[in-house]
């Protein structure tokens, strides 16, 4: 009997029109690119993304310090990355990205034609989210890239050696891998907290204060958070001074594959709930 | 093809917000044709609109358009199409672009969403305002692109809610006309407005709603007859309007007589409709009188709107 209904559940989600969703995703996720990427709004993004890239350039062109060391430099990037891109740059980015997807459409009172197409919610839903991710990966990732590359590059064949035939590269695909899963990570929570709350600012605040003082919480604690996981897979532990000492404490170990399918685990169900979330939402402008 | 599939149904069904009434209770049939919901502002026929497509869901009851609910929005808004009342749209996009997208998430290929895409701007005569950006159109252009994405994919229901606000009287005509031929073609329209003398002309039933509830609804003859306790009024155009009045004021149901301003023809009130036309008739064999013509004069929604709800807003 059991047997009979899986193979009915089994048939009934093949039946499905999955080549349609499909599609309609793709063209979802085109149509929002343009407008995450090509905005007047998105230079806030760019800033955001790009502020550390131009500090290097600058710094490249204009004053090279020759008594740095290859190894100071390696542990300003990883500065970089964890107190800027994690704690600021990705967490404010997601923000505007993803708290525009569904609430900022109902503040433009734009929202309802995505939901009276013929598009299941869910797929919108996903849709939107992969486009914010899609559009925060592109800027962050490529920002990512060319600070790294322009750390590197100040250091000639030194730092062509270290990228090359050191553990650069393998640094690298892990700050990329920590952006990328920072920016997924960030992404649902305020998706989450743009479809619960008319104005998610306060609780956003509330979370950025939480990721600053989760280091110092129970082991348990810690786990409720995008920036704990992330920690664990930083590449290089940056020796923490003054107020950044509260930012590098350590924590309970947890191995990097851990930390990342507990992340996703945590997008997945966040992700999971927004869908139960938007199927019953309703067109009611005049109250946001 | 079953009876039902080609009703739009509304069976029990209320929504409030929070402890506020939208609508209450209502339960509805509604044929293929034009309907034209009536009522004051913030009497429900934007909830039942919203309700009718999803936008909002039933605290109780069902509902279905053609068989099929707004849960399964695959099938649902292939069928439907719904212009809102909301004047706003996507930012940065082109009277076409806007088109275009909506056409490409039901999933068609790009040539065919390029030709309704177009078809739809020719019918709405949008066609030459198409590469501009909607920010930079009037209110009455902006109410155009609204209905030609609302028309654009061949919908079988089209849910129109004040579709005539901000248009000027020709664009009005234009629309009204267009209205009128998708319901010859045997769709279903469902119309809110304000502007009820040209709805009327067009109208096939009405809804009567005020304060959530449904007050009337059917053919709109046959409503103004349900309304007893108004008399009818009727225009008799003839030769000698004066001696007409006199010879119909002998039977008691006439209880009103009023001259055409242009001296031929008077405006009769009765109170019951059938006695009225069997004297009428027994008057034109007489030969006394020479009668032209015919005609009801308050049998028309806006009639029956202030019969029936006023001009407060409420049932009267």
């Amino acid at each position: 009997m059991n047997s009979e209904r899986a193979a009915a559940f089994a048939k009934s989600i093949l039946a499905q029109p999955w080549g349609l969703w499909w599609l309609q995703a793709r063209r979802l996720v085109r149509m929002e690119l343009r407008r995450n990427l090509f905005s007047l709004k998105a230079w806030w993004i760019y800033f955001l993304a790009l502020a550390p890239t131009a500090i290097l350039l600058v710094h490249l062109l204009f004053e090279r310090h020759p008594g740095f060391a290859l190894t100071d430099d390696t542990n300003v990037l990883a500065a970089i990355v964890q107190f800027y891109y994690i704690r600021l740059g990705v967490f404010f980015a997601c923000l505007s990205i993803f708290s525009r997807l569904i609430r900022g459409e109902m503040i433009e009172r734009s929202l309802h034609y995505y939901l009276l197409a013929p598009v299941r919610r869910e797929v919108v839903l996903v849709a939107k989210f992969t486009a914010g991710s899609i559009s925060a990966l592109l800027l962050f990732g490529s920002a990512m890239i060319a600070d790294f590359a322009l750390v590197y590059t100040a250091f000639g064949a030194a730092g062509q050696e270290y990228v090359f035939n050191g553990p650069g590269l393998s640094q690298l695909e892990a700050y990329l891998f920590v952006v990328a899963l920072g920016c997924l990570g960030y992404g649902a929570v305020f998706l989450l907290l743009s479809m619960i709350l008319r104005n998610p600012m306060p609780a956003a605040m509330l979370v950025l204060l939480w990721e600053f003082i989760n280091p110092v919480m129970p082991a348990l604690l810690q786990k409720i958070s995008v920036a704990s996981y992330l920690r664990h897979l930083m590449p290089i532990t940056v020796p923490g001074e003054g107020i950044f000492a509260l930012l590098t404490v350590q924590t309970e170990p947890v191995a990097g594959w851990h930390a990342a399918l507990g992340l996703l685990a945590l997008i997945a169900v966040i992700l999971a709930y927004s869908c139960v979330r938007i199927r019953r939402l309703e067109i009611r402008y005049l109250t946001e | 093809m079953t009876a039902m599939s080609d009703r739009i149904l509304f069976e029990d069904v209320s929504k409030f917000y929070g402890e506020v009434l939208g609508v209450n209770r209502v339960s509805l049939n509604i044929p293929p044709g034009v309907t034209t919901l009536v009522g004051p502002n913030g009497s429900g026929k934007t909830t039942l609109m919203n309700l009718m497509t999803g936008l909002v869901q039933p605290s109780s009851g069902q509902l279905s358009v053609l068989g099929i609910t707004p849960a399964d929005p695959d099938r649902f808004f292939r069928q439907v199409g719904y212009c809102t009342q909301f004047d706003s749209f996507p930012r940065r996009l082109t009277g076409w672009q806007f088109l275009f997208d909506s056409l490409l998430l039901h999933g068609m290929s790009e040539p065919d969403a390029f030709r309704l895409a177009g078809e739809a701007l020719e019918r709405v005569r949008l066609g030459d305002a198409a590469s501009r950006r909607i920010e930079s159109y009037s209110k009455g252009m902006r109410q155009k692109i609204r209905l030609a994405q609302a028309i654009a994919h061949h919908p079988r229901v089209l849910i129109l809610d004040e579709p005539l606000n901000g248009l000027d009287p020709m664009a009005r005509a234009d629309s009204l006309a267009l209205f009128q031929e998708l319901s010859r073609l045997g769709m279903h329209l469902v119309i809110s407005s304000h502007i009820l003398d040209e709805v009327d002309r067009i109208s096939d039933r009405v809804i009567l709603i005020t304060g959530g509830y449904i007050v009337a609804e059917g053919d709109i003859h046959q409503v103004r007859r349900e309304v007893r306790d108004k008399p009818m009024q009727v225009l008799i155009r003839c030769d000698q309007p004066e001696l007409l009045a006199s010879r119909m004021f002998t039977s008691n149901h006439c209880v009103e007589a009023r001259l055409h301003a242009d001296g031929k023809g008077v405006f009769l009130r009765t109170a019951d409709i059938d006695e009225f036309y069997r004297l009428l008739n027994r008057i034109a064999v007489e030969g006394l009188v020479s009668i032209d013509a015919v005609a009801p004069a308050d049998d028309d929604t806006l009639a029956i709107y202030q019969y029936l709800i006023g001009s407060d807003g409420s049932p009267s």
